[in-house]
Order: structure tokens, then sequence, then C-alpha cells
């Protein structure tokens, strides 16, 4: 199978029953994506596939056929940090750094989410043309990424000051 | 012993007690203390920081398992043909053809680590429900989960004791409990509980838990020869390589742990059956093997918190002193492992009392292991004693930071040993003012905000200061003066590596950009175990140790012609690179200059850590208040934590952004202790389950407030750099701060963790 992977084309043979996870760190050699529970329940695995966050441990690997994957290796710019991986770091929104990968492309596709106005389930106004990223708008949408060790706080300051209203804008 | 030691020390000078007067940093300063982004973090954040699963190996085979389904019996068969036969499959291991392998040395039984004593696939033999009994070895793991699922096991079951309402029946009293006596008795605590006038005795339980890093345990080994690779997720590499090389009957240089990252441990990255499994199969077929357990797997072979029963009994006199306290009750255990649960420990340490009895039973049961979890024993320990002293001040219409003020010690309550350094009242004094404390209304229920009531609760905190003795250090300056730190440490983000090099910089007088500290591999000096919140201080001791070997070895190459020229240790300080004379900058030289002279390529010196006496002679806690404010909704029962305060009085903080992010995420777990974690565990069959990171509900971010964390930072004389450690007490205090702030929101008192919706309404 052929797709593209951090904007380069790959090509694969893989089992059918390989999951999209399992294609990037066994396969790929990129295992910067972490498998923390393969049940689609911690996020540790969350990349972006066309800009849209999805579990990758949930996904198998032969449906993603010509489609563009964005790992945590993708985020960079060479050796330039993306502003939200320079601000994980500025505020500490890690310890162990194991759910780091999937919270950070997990915060991606949720910036991106919010700029297309998908709402949440602490959005008031469903049909608001735009949403901002309030505290419980970026704590609710970012639930689904587990940390075990407490960074909560320093992940969310993170987000909040890569994406947050009052913060210049920053490209997805 | 202990006890002796302790009693004997206390009248022997600091000067003649190895560990008692740490030495201080006195040239350079500036970088202890700062808030210092973590040095790793750009590896961590950009995805190249390489874990146990993902180092790869030529020719490796990837394992998966079969557990067992019953807790206790034997396998009457196991056929394996079809396994066999499957693609891919390189081999079927099972207890017909293990290698023959000795038993894992096991926790607290001189030296191992394991977290069980159980020989490891030998015979037939069940021991618990969910052990492994067969490994597949396959090409791929897809290939290796298939064929597991193709092994076919029939059991003899046997009568098996997992029902714990039937175990603490059985329950008795241990030789003793992580070496201190299992019981503690100062007058007649009981005869003083009957006679005071204010008194309050009840009964608290907590659940089982597990640690759940979100890493799962994995391991990638190697044989080369007798020589075993392991690249494990331990916080305990030293162990390891001791413990497994004793289970291969070879010396403990023969095996080789790396671990220069571990996805979070919490107590749980120890040596458990799957490393052991993994290196056996190895061994039989010749390559090397990837192991990396399921989330369900992780439950079935890694033990997590025992459940407690717990009764706490406190009488007052009219004032509020208390006359008796009593903490007693049983945890479960088995009898292949030792990890008790010290739930009784808070209590012997942290309030005056005219009388006491102390004492803890454990109840075994036909189970995995449990095992260490963050702040073992103090973190359920805390709840039943400080909601028992809420449920007190609330009788006597006392404010319950004032009753715990009033019970203040001057010196350690049950050993009688006099406190390193003990701020207890300001931490208490300050989280207060900080939180808004004298805005609670001591009446509960009345505080309301819609269908929400609103409650504030605090409690103490406390985990005791611990140094392991035996780690060492190796300082090594090259010709451009760059230093290398090597210990056999561990990063499981505690920020090691940042905090350990800042204090190296200082110690060696060199910007932080000149030092590596390097870490994680067992072939290095020994290391501290990251465990018992000691491997900071326990490091710091050795690389101050290390560092004092190296500028003897420095002045004593300086020779004739440098301005340092008949100095002595005592004479100097590190400082702009080199080292100088205390007192006259003037007499400086750098260590390029010091080496180049010498013809040097480099000098290096290793060193011990003195011997942990500090800890006998005095009474070393580190201590704090939690504070919380919760509001619970009168429809569902829910309870949502709005604000959360720690006030932590653990000596020195030595890199203010690490230490916070410390504090929180103790607090974390502990709100996950107090509202939703429980690993639930079938009496019938004694098997988990909810073993999935879906059905134990650790916090997510919506669960999570912003979370207030000061310190005292008043340094501990007698403690390392002035530092305590800080990796557990975060944990401490909280389950019973959040349930003291419900009862004061609802009137209704939990005391049976964790506080879910049902008990509630």
């Amino acid at each position: 199978m052929d797709l593209t992977v951090n904007g380069k084309p790959v090509s694969a043979e893989v089992d059918i029953r390989t999951s999209l996870l399992d294609l990037l760190r066994e396969h790929l050699d990129l295992p910067g994506t972490k498998k923390g529970c393969n049940q689609g329940a911690c996020g540790a695995c969350t990349v972006l596939v066309d800009g849209v966050r999805i579990n990758s441990c949930l996904a198998l690997a032969v449906q993603y056929q010509g489609r563009s994957i964005t790992t945590v290796e993708g985020l960079a710019d060479g050796d330039t940090l993306h502003p939200l991986q320079a601000a994980f770091i500025e505020h500490d929104g890690f310890q162990c750094g194991y759910c780091t990968p999937g919270q950070l492309c997990s915060a991606v596709g949720m910036a991106d989410e919010l700029a297309r106005g998908v709402p949440s389930y602490v959005t008031d106004v469903l049909a608001a043309d735009t949403l901002s990223l309030t505290h419980d708008e970026l704590r609710e949408r970012m639930s689904g990424n587990l940390c075990r060790c407490g960074a909560h706080n320093g992940i969310v300051a993170a987000i909040a000051a890569t994406y947050g209203a009052d913060r210049p804008a920053v490209s997805a | 012993m202990m006890e002796f030691a302790r009693t004997a020390l206390r009248y022997v000078p600091d000067a003649l007690l190895p560990g008692t007067r740490p030495k201080p940093v006195r040239g350079q300063h500036g970088h202890v203390g700062e808030p210092v982004s973590r040095i790793d973090g750009a590896l961590k954040v950009g995805g190249a920081a390489r874990f146990a699963a993902e180092v790869k190996l030529d020719g490796m085979l990837y394992a998966a398992l079969v557990h067992s389904t019953i807790a206790k019996g034997r396998i009457a068969s196991i056929e394996t043909a079809a396994a066999e036969q499957a693609p891919g499959v390189a081999l079927v291991m099972t207890h017909r053809n293990a290698p023959r392998m000795k038993a894992p040395k096991g926790m607290m039984d001189g030296g191992g680590v394991a977290g069980s004593s159980l020989p490891v696939m030998q015979d037939a033999t069940v021991h618990w429900n969910g052990e492994a009994v067969a490994l597949v070895l396959a090409e791929t793991q897809e290939q290796a989960d298939h064929a597991a699922a193709l092994v076919r096991v029939a059991y003899d079951p046997a009568p098996a004791l997992t029902d714990f309402s039937v175990a603490r029946g059985k329950a008795k009293r241990p030789d003793s409990v992580l070496m201190e006596p299992a019981a503690v008795t100062i007058g007649d605590a009981e005869k003083a509980l009957a006679k005071a006038p204010h008194r309050v005795d009840r009964r608290y339980t907590t659940p089982r838990h597990n640690h759940n890093a979100i890493e799962l345990h994995a391991a990638t080994v190697a044989w080369d020869g007798d020589t075993l690779i392991l690249h494990d997720a331990t916080q305990m590499l030293n162990g390891t390589a001791g413990t497994m090389a004793g289970v291969f009957g070879i010396q403990p240089e023969q095996v080789r742990v790396l671990s220069p990252f571990v996805g979070g441990g919490f107590g749980g990255k120890g040596l458990w059956t799957h490393q052991i499994l993994a290196a056996a199969a190895a061994r039989l077929a010749g390559r090397p093997v990837r192991i990396m357990l399921s989330r369900e797997g992780v439950y079935r072979l890694v033990g997590g918190r025992t459940l407690t029963e717990q009764r706490v009994a406190i009488g007052a006199d009219a004032e509020g002193r208390f006359t008796a306290l009593i903490h007693e009750g049983v945890a479960a255990m088995t009898a292949h492992n030792n990890c008790p649960e010290q739930f009784t420990f808070p209590a012997r340490h942290l309030y005056a009392a005219g009388s006491f009895r102390l004492e803890q039973t454990i109840a075994e049961m036909d189970m995995l292991a449990n095992t260490f979890m963050r702040a073992p024993g103090e973190s359920v320990g805390t709840f039943a004693l400080e909601c028992a002293i809420d449920e007190l001040a609330e009788t006597m219409a006392v404010d319950p930071i004032e009753l715990r003020r009033r019970n203040e010690p001057e010196r350690d309550p049950t050993s009688g040993n006099a406190f390193s350094s003990r701020h207890l009242t300001k931490a208490f004094d300050d989280g207060a003012a900080r939180f808004g404390w004298d805005r609670r209304d001591p009446v509960p229920g009345r505080r309301r905000e819609g269908e929400w009531r609103i409650g504030m609760g605090v409690a103490t905190a406390t985990y005791p200061y611990l140094r392991m003795p035996g780690n060492a250090a190796r300082i090594r300056i090259d010709a451009h003066g760059h230093a290398t730190v090597s210990t056999a440490g561990h990063e499981m983000g505690m920020g090691t590596a940042t905090v350990q090099a800042q204090h190296a910089a200082d110690r060696l007088g060199l910007p932080l950009d000149s030092v590596t500290f390097e870490y994680g591999d067992s072939a290095l000096p020994a290391g501290a175990m990251a465990g018992g919140s000691q491997q900071t201080v326990a490091t710091l001791a050795a690389v101050t140790a290390a560092a004092e070997a190296l500028i003897k070895e420095l002045l004593r190459i300086a020779g004739n012609d440098s301005p340092l020229a008949g100095l002595r240790l005592a004479d100097v300080v590190a400082v702009d690179g080199g080292l100088a004379q205390a007192g006259d900058p003037t007499r400086h030289e750098r260590y390029a200059s010091i080496l180049a002279r010498a013809g040097r390529d480099a000098v290096e010196a290793e060193a011990k850590a003195p011997l942990p006496l500090e800890m006998l002679k005095y009474s070393m806690h580190s201590t704090g208040a939690q504070f919380a404010e919760v509001a619970v909704s009168d429809v569902t029962g829910e309870v949502r934590v709005r604000r959360l305060l720690g006030s932590f009085d653990c000596g020195r903080i030595l890199n203010p952004k690490a230490a916070a992010s410390q504090f929180r995420g103790g607090i974390i777990m502990g709100l996950g202790l107090a509202l939703t974690e429980e690993t639930l565990f079938d009496a019938r069959t004694g098997r988990v389950m909810n073993p999935s990171l879906a059905e134990y509900h650790v916090p997510v971010h919506m669960d999570v407030p912003e979370i207030d964390v000061i310190w005292t930072d008043l340094p501990d004389p007698h403690a390392p750099m002035g530092a305590r450690g800080i990796g557990e007490i975060g944990i401490t205090g909280v389950g019973a701060a959040i349930a003291n702030a419900v009862y004061n929101a609802t009137g209704t008192r939990v005391r049976d963790l964790p506080i879910t919706l049902d008990k509630l309404l």
C-alpha cells in the first residue's frame, strides 16, 4: 500500500490485521506515536489523517491507502519545533513524555476542529459562527487523551498559550 | 533493631555520623532552585525518546501471552500444536519446555526486587487468576497474538481464597512492616479512649488501585552468550540486573539493563514475570525477543495497590488534645510478596497523643501479588486518619486546622527522636490564607449554587524522607572542561536528568550546558532506585561525594605551577569552570588548564554516597496541607472538584517547575483515588473485572481543575542540599481533603472510597 507520512510518500506491505499504529511503530520506524492501551481508551496513539485526529490503534493500516498521515515526528519544521511543542516544554506539559505525542497531535487536530466550528459537549450555542477556546472547551476536547503523570495543568496551559483566543494565530 | 539504633544514635554528635551533615555547595550558585525546563524536553515532544518497546534488534521475535483463567490449581492439559503450526510461530513456551530457572528474589527479600518470589512457569501449578501459562513467539505481533489464541488449556482447579471478607477473618500480624514494627503501643489507648470527653471511632475502607502508567510494560531482550541485555521500562535498574542474574544463575555483571526513558512508573515499573519469560523464551529460541503487555496483560501480571480496611479512633480532652490515637486495620497480601501497605505509618509521626495503639495485620489471599503504588500506606492511611480528625473537629465544633495545631508534636511522638525539620503549621497557615479557608462555612450543606452544593475540606499530607544505602556516582571532566556525571538512575518524568545536571553544574562551578547527566544503564555506577521518593536526594549525596573525590584528584594533578598549588579540598571552591581558593578568587585555575598542564585527556573519580544515618538519628518527614473545594450535584450526586491547593514542607525545592509538576501529579492521582479509581476484583473467581483504561477511571482533563501548589522552601539541614524528596507526598491527604469537602458540602460522610455518585444519593 502507498500513503504519505509526514509529507513523504511511503510504500509498505502489511498484514491486513496490522493497525495504523503498528504500521508506524513497527514497519516505518516511527515509534514516536505511542501504544498505551490498543483499544481506543487512552489517546496516546493519536495521529492526524488529512488533518483530522484519530486513534491510530483502532484504525487498520490498509484503510489508509493514499491518505496523508502526520505523526509527532512530523510536527516540527526541520529543527524548529512546532509552537505547540515549544509551549509544552515551556509550560512543563509532560513528565514521562509517553502520552505527549498523542496530546500534541490531538491538540493540533482539536484546534482545527474548533476553527471549523465543530461543537463539543460543553458548547453553549451549537450554531455559533465562531467558537472560542475556553478553559472548559479545551479540557473537554482534550479529555480523550489520558495523562497519568498528572501534567494536565501544563498541557492545558501550553495549548491555551498556543491556540487561545488572546494569542497570535498559529497554523495547525 | 531499628528502634534500638534510633535510640542509641540520638546521643551521637552529627560530626561522627555519616549523612547527618550534608555538604552544601560553596562556590557557584544559580542553577539549583531555578525553574529550568526539562533537558530531555525536545526528545519527548519530538517523539525521539526511545522507550523499551522501541528498541529494534535484528532477528527479533514478538511475544504474546496466554493467561490462566483460574485462581489456584493445576494445568491439567495444554494443547499447543495448533499454535505451533500457525504462520510465523517460532516457539510456544509452557512449563513443559521452559528453561529451569530459580525463583526470583522478591522485594524486601535480601536484595531482590521481584514483585513476587514465586517461581515462573516451572511447573503446572497456577497461583493466581491471570498468571501467564504460555508464551508464543512469532515473526510479527499479529502472528503471535493469533497463535496465542489457539492455545487450549484445561485446569484442575483447587479451592482458592479470593474473598476478602473470608480472608480478613484469618488475618495475622506480620513480623514487621517494612522493617518497622507491625504494632506500636504507648500507654493504654483503648482505656484512654473510653474515658475521653470527646471521641470518634470509625471504620474506613479503600479499594484496590492500579498504577496505569500510560506506557505498557515492555521489554526487548537479547542474549549474547551468557550475557543478557534487557531493554526494560524500570525504576530499579540495578535490582533488576541482580535479580535476573539470580533467576538465570549468572553473575549480576552478566545482566545489563537499559532504561533511559520510562513512560510512567508510580511503583509499578518493577520486575514482574514478563521480563523473566521474555528472557527465557529468547534463550530457548536463540533470538532476541520483544514483549509488550496488553493493557489487560498489565492488570493480570503487574500488581497494584491492595485494599485496606481501617479503624481510626481518637480520644481528646476538653481542649482538643489527643489522649488516645488508635489506627489499626488489615490489608490483603499474598504469601509470596511483602508489601503490607503501611497505612498506620502517618499516625506514628504526625500528632502528639497521650497514648497510641497502631497496628496492622495482613490477610493472605490467592491473587496476583499487590505492590507499591505512589505513597503506599500514606496515601490510603491519611484518608482514614485525616477524615477521622475532621469528624472529631466537627463533634467538638473546632476548626479542623486548629485541632491539628493543638496536637502538633514537639518531637516524633512514637520514636521520641527530634524532627530534622518540620514546618507543618506554617504550611497550614500559608495554605489557608491562600485558599481562603476563612470563607468555609463550618455547617455542612449551607452553601449552594443552583443544583450544586459547595464545600471545602482540608487534610494533612505526609511522606517520610528516605535514602537507601549503596548508590554511587562517577564524574569525568574532559580536556574542554565538560563534565559527565554518571549513575544508574531513572527518568520516569520526575525531572531527574534536569535536576541532577543543575546540581552538578553548581557543585562543579560549571554552566549547565557543560554538564551531561548519564543514567538509565545498569553498567554505570550503582544508582538509586526510583522509589520511596529518594532517588533525587540519594543521587545528590553520591554526586557530592564523587565531586569531592574528583576535586582531590584535580588538586593532586594540578602540580606546583598551578595557582592552586598546595591547596587542599577544604581550601577550595568550584567556580568559573575550575577551582579557586575559597575567599581568594585570584587563585583560580580552570579545569581545562589543569588537565592541559597535566597532559591529561580527562580526569575522573567515583564515590559512594555516605551511609544514611541521618534517617536513624532524626525523624525525617515531609508534610503538607491539602485543601479542596468541591461541588456536589443534588440531582445526580456527581462530585466536581473545583479547586485544589497543596501547601508543602519538603525542604528545599531544587527546580520549582519540575517540583510543581510532581506535586500536581500526585494531587491528581489523589483526586482519582478520592472519586473514581477502583480495581474491581471478583471475590468468586479472583479475577480483575475492569482491566482496561475504559473501565478503570483515571482523572481526565475535564476532571482536573487548575491546581495551586506552594511550598515553604525551608532547607532540611540533615538532607542532601536541604531537599527531602517530593514524588509521593502529593497524593497523600487528597482523598481525605476531598471527602471532608464532600461532607462540608452535603452533610454525608463517605468512609468507603471511591466517593461515587451512588454513595451520595
